[in-house]
């Protein structure tokens, strides 16, 4: 807060609180309960995966082993082994820190870009407006895998460059949101309220408008979450994504996927499974989310 | 109307130059670039200025923008550093496969999507439309090169029904469309049915549906008569944004199965850094995806009445 508030004003709840609301009407959406389970249950696999992750993911221990092979040494490789015998719960467990870091990463900033230039859009409008709309229908009209190639060869591929593409593609779209969402909160009489107290712009934009507008943009980013993960497996799979050997889903489908019509199918198509249930984990998420915000 | 439709012809226009100077700058802004992409990496610093002399590369950006552009109207793309060809010989074949990729699937998608959407919308609520959404939703979470490989395990591998690849080495085969249209209408179709069954269901709330029901209308003629037709403005536009989301989809897919289109074509022309190809790609792609808005938009502006007698 700034040290231009004088008047005691009772106060709703702060954003924290209601954050912690919304999440506990999820109870009443099923879907998107189950939704924000298979997400956390990811979240849960990446943070502890030191622990939880039975083999190095690097290691080539045991080329080929089916599921349910033993290693020398007697354990187990509950999902099997890859081609150079590195254990595929453990790629597919550190593969899901690695996404879901980056997926975040990339979601965060591309939100931090658009929420900037959807709220200039909005509350300035005028040629402010009409230069960032113009911008954002460019990027628009690309396809968006179209855009990713022709960066990523461009700048390169690796973690940071992925964030970058992303950002770059994807913050025109949370900028139209954002700027519709504004253009109709800037009406309201607690913003000319806020004008007439002699607030700067940026207050206005960050203190009375973006809390406001917080509903559609939490559904939004976790379809975004979704889309990000989506592409990180894409490029990942193209073989433009996160240098190997570290593993990333997109890089461990498209390293094995030659073996699945070899009769090692379990290779691509395990980590296949690991990234369709994160994104419809955010799908459902988010599916939740806006039912329970349209009940309000 | 027309003033409406010459300032969206005018906004396309616009973009696509805006678009093809941001393909110029990325792929042409640094002449040493490209000289090092054609001569090869073992090129002198002199053999890589004399090239750029006798090529005009030393000239103006702005000069050199606006002769692109005029050659690649002309149909002049320019030549392929891979293929040692000019670039619209294998262009123009590539775009040709990716067409009939894009529009079997476009056709299949489109037609699942309705009929799954307009069931799911009649009864909002129901078993069925509930079915129809949670199955919507989990197709739509299943990237296209996941369903790639999972689809090939089961159908290449454990049935033995279908070919794993769709290079095409001995002719068009139809069979070897089967795989990637179906990754692709899967991967797709979900969004079209979502917004058709809200479409739908809106519409059912109406009063003239309503006074439909309540006149004793067969339910069958009333969906056929008068639902469908105000249920299926809202989808057009959605299914000409989905063309835009299909030419992603399409990179992936051709790559997955080595089917060779203009999306397989881009790839390797990215990875290997031949300007023209990664070019005329661009161009085209954000051609079709512009396209299909604007006429999306039009489209929707044409059906709906009230916007159209405004």
């Amino acid at each position: 807060m700034t040290d231009s508030q004088p008047e005691a004003i009772p106060q709703p709840d702060s954003l924290f609180v209601k954050g912690i609301k919304s999440i506990a009407l999820l109870k009443e959406s099923p879907v998107g309960m189950f939704g924000g389970f298979i997400v956390l249950m990811f979240v849960i696999l990446a943070i502890f995966a030191p622990i939880l992750a039975p083999f190095d993911p690097n290691s080539p221990i045991l080329p080929f082993a089916y599921p349910g092979d033993r290693a020398p040494d007697g354990r187990m490789f509950l999902l099997g082994t890859d081609h150079i015998g590195r254990d595929i719960l453990s790629r597919i467990i550190w593969g899901g820190q690695r996404v879901l870091f980056y997926a975040t990463a990339a979601t965060l900033s591309a939100y931090v870009v658009g929420i900037i230039m959807g709220l200039s859009a909005g509350y300035f409008r005028g040629w402010i407006d009409e230069v960032l709309s113009f911008f954002a229908n460019v990027i628009l009209s690309f396809p968006i895998m179209v855009l990713y190639v022709m960066i990523i060869a461009k700048v390169g591929a690796s973690g940071a460059n992925i964030v970058f593409a992303v950002v770059f593609a994807s913050s025109p779209g949370i900028m139209r949101i954002v700027r519709g969402v504004t253009l109709d909160i800037a009406t309201r009489d607690y913003i000319a309220a806020a004008q007439t107290r002699g607030e700067g712009p940026w207050y206005i934009m960050l203190v009375e408008i973006l809390p406001n507008a917080r509903g559609p943009l939490i559904v939004d980013f976790c379809l975004r979450m979704g889309y990000t993960t989506i592409t990180i497996g894409a490029l990942g799979f193209l073989g433009l994504g996160l240098p190997p050997p570290d593993p990333d889903w997109g890089g461990m489908i498209t390293e094995t996927r030659a073996f699945v019509t070899g009769g090692f199918p379990h290779m691509a198509i395990l980590p296949a499974f690991a990234v369709s249930l994160l994104v419809l984990g955010f799908n459902l998420l988010a599916d939740g989310l806006r039912e329970v915000s349209m009940r309000d | 109307m027309l003033q409406m439709v010459l300032r969206r012809i005018g906004m396309m226009i616009l973009i696509m130059l805006v678009v093809a100077l941001l393909l110029f700058l990325i792929n042409e802004g640094d002449p040493r670039l490209i000289a090092r992409s054609v001569l090869g990496p073992y090129a002198q610093a002199e053999q890589l200025d004399a090239w750029i002399a006798k090529n005009g590369y030393d000239r103006s950006l702005f000069i050199r923008y606006f002769e692109w552009i005029g050659r690649v109207l002309t149909g002049d793309l320019g030549q392929s550093i891979i293929y040692k060809r000019p670039v619209s010989e294998i262009f123009w074949s590539r775009l040709g496969n990716t067409g009939i990729l894009a529009g079997v699937t476009f056709v299949i998608m489109v037609i699942v999507a309705l009929v799954l959407g307009v069931l799911a919308g009649m009864r909002e609520g129901s078993l069925l439309d509930r079915t129809i959404s949670v199955f919507s939703i989990a197709t739509t979470s299943v990237p296209e090169y996941a369903s790639a490989v999972i689809l090939a395990g089961l159908f290449v591998f454990h049935l033995q029904w279908l070919p794993g690849t769709s290079s095409m080495t001995s002719g068009f085969d139809p069979v070897q469309l089967i795989l990637p249209v179906l990754v692709l209408t899967l991967y797709g179709f979900g969004y079209i049915a979502r917004m058709t069954r809200a479409s739908m269901a809106e519409v059912m709330t109406t009063h003239y549906i309503r006074t439909a029901i309540l006149k004793g209308l067969p339910y069958k003629r009333i969906i056929m008569k008068h639902a469908l037709r105000n249920a299926l403005i809202a989808p057009f536009t959605v299914i000409m944004l989905q063309i835009n989301w299909l030419l992603s989809g399409v990179v992936v897919t051709e790559f997955a199965f080595g089917y060779k289109g203009f999306g397989a074509l881009l790839l390797e022309a990215a990875l290997r850094r031949d300007i023209f190809v990664i070019e005329a790609c661009g161009i085209a792609a954000v051609f079709v995806a512009v396209l299909t808005q604007t006429v999306g938009d039009l489209g929707y502006t044409y059906l709906n009445p009230r916007i159209r007698f405004k």
